[in-house]
This record gives C-alpha cells, sequence and structure tokens, in this order.
C-alpha cells in the first residue's frame, strides 16, 4: 500500500532524514518511535506531501509520487496532528469544518455525510454548531478524526494523536481509532513517542534515531522484549519503569 | 519534626463566569514538609490552581478562601504584595511546562540565570556570572559555556527546562513548585529532567511539590501522592502503595493506560461517578 524506499531529507544544514525506508501492506497498521528531533513526523508529513525538497522514492498503491499531489491523493490520505487545538480552524464551526473536504472532493450529499461523520466518532449532533474553543480536547481530537475519515480515505496518518490527551481521553480516542481501523479496514501509519500507545495500535514498528531508522521489529517481539539495537532496548526499559 | 512547609486547610478557589461563580478548587487540604508531594489530576482538577493559589499567582479575579494557607508559618492569605515578593523566587520557586514560554526569547540563557542570582543575592555582575556557570553545571550542562551564550530558540527542551530548574535553584529556595514540568519532553528527557530535580531537592534538603497528569511518572518521583478530581483531594497516599489505590478514580486512571507487557484489545474506559464531584 504505502512503499518509502531511500528517503533523504534536509533542511539547510541538518540531515533531518536519512535512508529511510519501510513498507506498509494494505490494512495493516504501521508505527514510529522516537524522541524528539528523530525525524518520526518529518517522514510523516512527506508521505502527506506537507514537505517540498525530499530524495529518494514513495509510493502509494503501487504509483510512485511526486513532488507535488492531486486531489484524488488527498482523497486516499488524510492526516490526524497532535494537537487538536491548532489543527481546527478556530473560526469555524464544526460543520463548516467538516463541509470543507466534502466541498473540495465534490462529494453528494454533504447533509448525511456530517451527520454520520459526527455519529461514527460519538459526538453528539449538537456540537455541529459549535466552535472548536466550546470543545474540550478529546471532543476536538474526535472532530479532526471526523474531518479525516470524511471523505473515506484509505491511509490514515496519526501524528501524536493522544500526546495532548488526558489518559482516561487518550484511552477513549485509543479505542474509536482501534474502531474505525477495522471497520473501515484503513492503512495506518501511528507516530509517536509513547512505546505503550504504539504497541497498543499497531502490529509492525521502526525505531528511529538521529534521523534513521534503527531497527523494524514485530510488536510481539517488542512486548517480548527481543529488541536488536540498543536504543529499542533502552525505550523499552524506560516505558517498562514508568508502567505501574 | 517542626512546622510544616506548607499547610493548606480548606483551600476553595472560584473564578467569576457568566452566571456565578465557577469552583475550581473546592475544600482542599494538604500538609508537606521537606518532603516529595505528587499532585495527581486531569484538566481541569484544580492541581494547578492550588500550586499557584500557594505563590498567590492567581488572577485578580479569582476568589480565594481557606481556613489556613500557610508557607513556613507565612499566612499566605493575609500577606501584603511585599511579603509575597519575597516569597516567590527567593523561597518558593516555580517550574512551568514549557520552557519555550516560560524563558525570555531576547536574553540569553545564561544571562537569565545570572538576573535571578542577582535578583536575590547581594554581588557583583561578575559574581552574577560565576554563579550562573556553577548553577549550569549543577543541572548537569555538560558545555556550560555554549548554553550560557545561547539564546532559548538555540536550546532543546530538555536544554530549556535544565535552564529553567538552574534560574529556580539560583536563590536556593524552601520549596519548588514544578507544575507539569516535564509533559512537553519525551520519555527519555522526562526521566532525566525528574532525576535532576529529585537529585537537587534532596541534595538541599528542599520540599517539591509535583504537579501532573501522569500518575506512574509522579509516583516514581514523590514520596507521597495526592490525587485530584473536580477541585478536591480524592485519596492520598504514599507513592509506593499506588497499586494499593482503593479509589475508583485513582484505579481508573491506572487501568485506562496501555501497557507494554500486556495486550489488550479495547482499554478500560473510565466510567465517572457524579458522586466523586460531591
Amino acid at each position: 500500500m504505502i512503499g518509502v524506499d531511500g528517503l533523504d531529507i534536509r533542511f539547510g544544514r541538518v540531515h533531518a532524514v536519512q535512508q529511510v525506508s519501510f513498507a506498509v501492506a494494505a490494512g495493516e497498521s504501521f508505527g514510529l518511535v522516537g524522541e524528539s528531533g528523530s525525524g518520526k513526523s518529518t517522514v510523516l508529513r512527506a508521505l502527506a506531501g506537507l514537505i517540498e525538497g525530499w530524495g529518494g522514492a514513495m509510493s502509494l498503491q503501487g504509483r510512485a509520487l511526486g513532488r507535488r499531489r492531486d486531489r484524488s491523493f488527498f482523497r486516499s490520505v488524510q492526516m490526524v496532528f497532535q494537537d487538536p487545538y491548532g489543527s481546527l480552524h478556530p473560526g469555524q464551526t464544526v460543520d463548516r469544518i467538516l463541509a470543507e473536504p466534502l466541498a473540495i472532493h465534490g462529494l453528494a450529499e454533504p447533509e448525511a455525510r456530517i451527520r454520520r461523520a459526527l455519529e461514527e466518532v460519538s459526538l453528539a449532533a449538537a456540537i455541529r454548531f459549535r466552535y472548536p474553543h466550546q470543545l474540550s480536547g478529546g471532543q476536538r481530537q474526535r472532530v479532526a478524526i471526523a474531518r479525516a475519515l470524511i471523505a473515506d480515505p484509505a491511509v490514515l496518518l496519526l501524528d501524536e494523536p493522544t500526546s495532548a490527551l488526558d489518559v482516561s481521553v487518550q484511552a477513549e480516542v485509543l479505542n474509536l481509532l482501534a474502531e474505525l481501523r477495522a471497520a473501515r479496514q484503513l492503512t495506518c501509519i501511528l507516530v509517536s513517542h509513547n512505546l505503550a500507545v504504539v504497541a497498543h495500535l499497531c502490529g509492525r514498528l521502526a525505531v528511529m534515531q538521529g534521523g534513521r531508522i534503527v531497527e523494524t521489529l514485530a510488536t510481539e517481539a517488542l512486548r517480548a522484549g527481543q529488541a536488536s539495537h540498543p536504543h529499542t532496548a533502552g525505550l523499552i526499559a524506560l516505558s517498562r519503569d514508568l508502567e505501574p | 519534626m517542626s512546622a510544616p512547609l506548607v499547610e493548606i486547610r480548606d483551600l476553595r478557589v472560584d473564578f467569576p463566569g457568566p452566571s456565578g461563580w465557577v469552583p475550581a478548587v473546592r475544600g482542599v487540604s494538604l500538609g508537606m514538609g521537606r518532603e516529595k508531594l505528587g499532585i495527581v489530576g486531569e484538566s481541569g482538577s484544580g492541581k494547578s490552581v492550588t500550586g499557584r493559589a500557594l505563590m498567590r499567582l492567581l488572577p485578580p479575579q479569582a476568589r480565594i478562601r481557606a481556613a489556613a494557607l500557610r508557607f513556613d508559618g507565612t499566612d499566605i492569605a493575609a500577606a501584603t504584595p511585599r511579603t509575597m515578593r519575597g516569597l516567590r523566587g527567593a523561597r518558593i520557586g516555580l517550574i512551568l511546562q514549557d520552557p519555550k514560554f516560560s524563558l525570555n526569547p531576547v536574553m540569553t540563557a545564561g544571562a537569565q540565570i545570572a538576573e535571578a542570582w542577582a535578583a536575590h543575592r547581594q554581588g557583583s555582575a561578575g559574581e552574577a556570572r560565576d554563579a550562573a556557570f556553577a548553577l549550569l553545571e549543577q543541572v548537569l550542562i555538560r558545555d556550560p559555556r555554549r548554553v550560557y551564550g545561547a539564546y532559548p530558540h538555540e536550546l532543546s527542551g530538555g536544554m530549556g527546562q535544565r535552564v529553567m530548574i538552574a534560574m529556580m535553584l539560583a536563590p536556593q529556595p524552601d520549596l519548588l513548585i514544578a507544575d507539569e514540568p516535564t509533559s512537553a519532553l519525551d520519555a527519555t528527557v522526562q526521566a532525566e529532567i525528574l532525576r535532576l530535580i529529585d537529585r537537587l531537592v534532596s541534595d538541599r534538603g528542599m520540599g517539591l511539590m509535583l504537579i501532573s497528569h501522569d500518575l506512574p511518572l509522579v509516583s516514581r518521583f514523590c514520596d507521597r501522592v495526592a490525587v485530584m478530581y473536580a477541585g478536591r483531594v480524592l485519596e492520598e497516599l504514599p507513592a509506593r502503595a499506588l497499586h494499593r489505590a482503593s479509589h475508583p478514580y485513582t484505579r481508573g486512571l491506572l487501568d485506562c493506560l496501555p501497557r507494554l507487557d500486556t495486550p489488550r484489545a479495547r482499554l478500560p474506559v473510565l466510567a465517572r461517578d457524579p458522586a466523586w464531584r460531591a
């Protein structure tokens, strides 16, 4: 479904992503783990077409991705960002926010789609005419997820989707993502610094450090502590240390 | 044991809302000596407001009432602005979440630490500079010379937070209030910063009030944990006894975390009992 081969990104003198390669099968959930500055979010943003000037090759459904993405790309690939405070337009109601992708892609029956989208993320219909600042953090992230899914994408890119939320709300959003992924057979890439969150949602993951992937492994291997790279082992030990 | 460092009895804080007072803290009682107390709760639980009330750093429209609100014998509620200025920084230090917003962006890190030192101690500019270097070394910055001359935007999040800690330590306070000091950092740096705070606080015999939403993290670094919900302390327990927490809210908070050791198809969701608000 998604192929990344030898991806290389520089910002001025900073070599942010170095020779990163991985493949994600249709319906699979793949995690990218690392500390800030490891390049994990940059990889995701490059995939989404938000970064100009990259080297290497990226493909979606077997077709090579170019510098510019067409409308059909944005129909099939959507992204959810970390901060629902920053990623929703503060001057638009939820209704307007959800109507935008429908208008862009020329989808029929916007009324019914918006109602269904809100239902799908378990938001009350009354929320539809509120502004983002009138919603809680969890509700806002649900709106962001609804917006990403309203045009029926095949791929969902998630950049730290629960890091700004309280743990009880994080549990609700993680459950919601797991349900939606199963119901819609989405292909997901999840970027997070939280190993337990990635292990919860993903079957396989890559650990990044200093712009490179240092290890790719299955979640079972991660849970069993079978890491071959010291950085992965360090992250596992830290995560274990803080488990109640 | 001498008089407690902090004594809070029946603290109530309200903010004006469109239809009357909105309570943020509803009768919190906490005492602490020179120990490490964790205050844990979700957003809106009143944990930060409790910490701010102790420094009287709440906005003027807030209504603060308490049977007792004392720091080392000083009545905070009745103290004059001059007394409060003498307490803030000098005796109670405050570390906030994001060094990006709490450091002055147009001053070098070193100049800010030197300023903090000079504001509370009498000394020459040279002495302030030497003190700033010494403090940068104490917060385990490997290259103090570079960091001294660096502006906040040139520092990483972890480095910025070390600079904040150095600033707060400069006047040698008795109590450090750390409000989500590591929430903007990643796991590895988080652990490093908390270990650093832990060591500095223990070495100097200070009290630490660690305010955070992260229950496992807090219990790892504190002696005691108070769990707050809707403006009240629901449960107070020794950090080591966290796994024996009895309140369903505390149990729920621990239970809803995804875990690395055991996979679960669905995470248990917290069912909020209206009785917890009572």
